[in-house]
């Protein structure tokens, strides 16, 4: 009886102290989108008015300018409205779901991650471990992240087109392409991170300069790689929507704000865009929430738990 | 010859080049036997520390001789000849108390029932039993500094080398660390040599007491203790142990008188 006591003063002080913050930001902005809804829209609204002579008053306004079909800018109403439509009501396998959408944008940020986790992670052993390595890569690849994505995007996908490989390769290449990096730089950090006297320790037990990699500059990195596996998810769900606007794609998150701008469906491009920042926030939290697993296995401290 | 642990001869270490250059030992002479718990006492800067690392070969002498067991300090490392214990535990926070202490043998290669029976011999030697599954930060700075001990000592080396093991501990627990430190050395017979810069400390712990003064460091003087090696920290009130003690401060001071001389 007193454990279900604590337990949901505990479930109430989780929300006091964690979500109620976010509610409370979440209602402001929501207040002042709206306000912009009305102040955006009500100019052609009321151009409409006069071309049609309809008389109109400010109610009347300000609840037309929440339902026009190609608003400046379209009220969170009609996003959700817009979202629930071709997720839920929409069968996954169509062409018009966000379902369908996201997943092949999903599929494209997992395996540009992947890769670029991969990638970074050589790269950094490699820098870490060879002097030469270091002066010769780590300029290069400082100078690949200052390249505009949207400007080497688009000759990513004509090379790669030309050489046979379409679809999901080359925009999860673009990925790789942005994740790599923060990947590097934490890796790098990470495993430099042991203390020198960790390191001297290690060579008064005679050890291999494998045995140092392995039982001391691999594990002091973990908390570092996650840190940067953070960062690299959320850019590399970039990477994927960049690529697929310069394409032509039919599917995919950034088919569809590229259709939606085509034929200035804002609500449709207002929705993919929420879509895509909750694809984030959900990658992210997956991401850390592994990392918190993990490094409590290891038996790092953790003071909120 | 053969029980002559350590013994360094004209031992001479520059850092850097030009007027860069310090001088951190200088003609360091030094013969320490198999048993011997020697103290090595002095300001910072004085090359005690540096001492220890080159004897654990983590520095080489620009010249001058050392040899570890009759062999140089290289090869004694290879033999795995000695524990080391640094000022910080420097435990792996990843690793709980006994797979810390278990980090050496893994790396050396010993058989599973081998480890798991030397951990907790290791253990039970620093009084650590029964903290195997905890995390270093779960223990106090007393206990991680005894849980670093253990690890040094679970290979079983005849020589352990401590680089002022308990210099960030509170006085009450250093006082019982360093009975502690008697009982072990007593029960081992390993031979001890113990960077430090408290006097009572040294005084109380050390067979033979290394005082040393820094710019260039060297050695101003040795101490051979009067006391036996079964002793209480009672000695301390004893006026032996004040006479000692009152040495080692003029070995200390004379380095300075030394320093003002010559500059």
């Amino acid at each position: 009886m007193t454990t279900m006591r604590i337990r949901a003063k505990k479930f109430l002080k989780t929300i006091a102290e964690k979500i109620l913050p976010i509610l409370t930001i979440l209602f402001l902005l929501t207040i002042v989108w709206y306000f912009f809804t009305i102040y955006l829209n009500s100019a052609m609204q009321i151009d409409k008015y006069d071309k049609q002579g309809i008389s109109w008053n400010i109610s009347k306004l300000v609840l037309d300018t929440m339902s026009q079909e190609r608003p400046k800018l379209p009220a969170p109403h009609q996003i959700a409205e817009e979202i629930w439509k071709t997720t839920v009501e929409k069968k996954i396998t169509s062409k018009r779901s966000l379902i369908y959408h996201s997943s092949i944008t999903l599929s494209s940020t997992i395996v540009g991650f992947i890769l670029g986790t991969v990638l970074g992670v050589v790269l950094a052993v490699s820098i870490v471990e060879n002097r030469a390595m270091e002066s010769s890569l780590m300029p290069w690849i400082i100078a690949s992240q200052t390249i505009p994505i949207l400007a080497i995007a688009p000759m990513i996908i004509v090379v790669l087109n030309s050489l046979g490989f379409s679809g999901l390769l080359p925009k999860a290449l673009i990925s790789t392409y942005l994740s790599f990096f923060p990947i590097v730089v934490g890796m790098v950090k990470g495993l430099r991170s042991p203390d020198i006297i960790l390191v001297d320790l290690m060579k008064t037990y005679n050890s291999s300069k494998v045995d140092i990699f392995f039982k001391l500059r691999l594990p002091a990195s973990v908390p570092f790689l996650f840190t940067s596996m953070k960062v690299a998810i959320a850019i590399s769900l970039v990477g994927a929507i960049v690529g697929e606007l310069p394409t032509g794609a039919v599917a995919g998150l950034g088919a569809r704000l590229l259709t939606g701008s085509y034929y200035g469906q804002t609500i449709q491009i207002w929705s993919a865009l929420i879509m895509a920042s909750i694809l984030a926030a959900t990658l992210v939290f997956s991401i850390q929430a592994i990392g918190y697993l993990v490094s409590k296995k290891m038996g790092y401290t953790n003071e909120e738990a | 010859m053969t029980d002559k642990i350590i013994s360094a001869k004209n031992v001479e270490l520059k850092f850097g080049k030009g007027s860069e250059e310090v001088v951190a030992l200088k003609d360091i002479s030094l013969e320490v036997g198999a048993g011997e718990f020697v103290s090595f006492i002095g300001p910072s800067g004085c090359g005690k520390t540096t001492f220890l690392r080159t004897v654990a070969a983590l520095e080489k002498p620009t010249s001058g001789q050392i040899l570890v067991n009759g062999v140089s300090p290289d090869e004694a490392r290879t033999n795995r000849a000695y524990g080391y214990v640094f000022q910080s535990a420097g435990l792996y926070p990843w690793r709980n108390i006994s797979k810390n202490v278990s980090l050496p043998l893994e790396i050396m290669n010993y058989s599973r029932e081998e480890i798991s029976k030397r951990v907790s011999e290791s253990l039970n030697l620093v009084e650590l039993n029964g903290f195997e599954k905890k995390f270093p930060w779960q223990l106090s700075g007393g206990m991680q500094q005894r849980a670093s001990i253990a690890r040094a000592l679970s290979f079983d080396a005849d020589l352990l080398l401590m680089d002022e093991p308990f210099g960030a501990l509170d006085e009450i627990v250093r006082d019982h660390l360093n009975e502690q430190l008697l009982d072990l050395w007593q029960k081992t017979g390993k031979t001890i040599c113990f960077v430090t810069h408290s006097i009572p400390e040294a005084v109380f712990l050390s067979t033979k007491i290394v005082v040393m003064s820094p710019r260039p460091g060297r050695i101003v003087d040795v101490i051979e203790s009067p006391f036996p090696s079964s002793r209480s920290l009672e000695i301390r009130d004893s006026k032996e142990f004040i006479s000692i003690s009152q040495r080692v401060r003029e070995g200390l001071r004379s380095g300075y008188d030394y320093n003002e001389n010559k500059g």
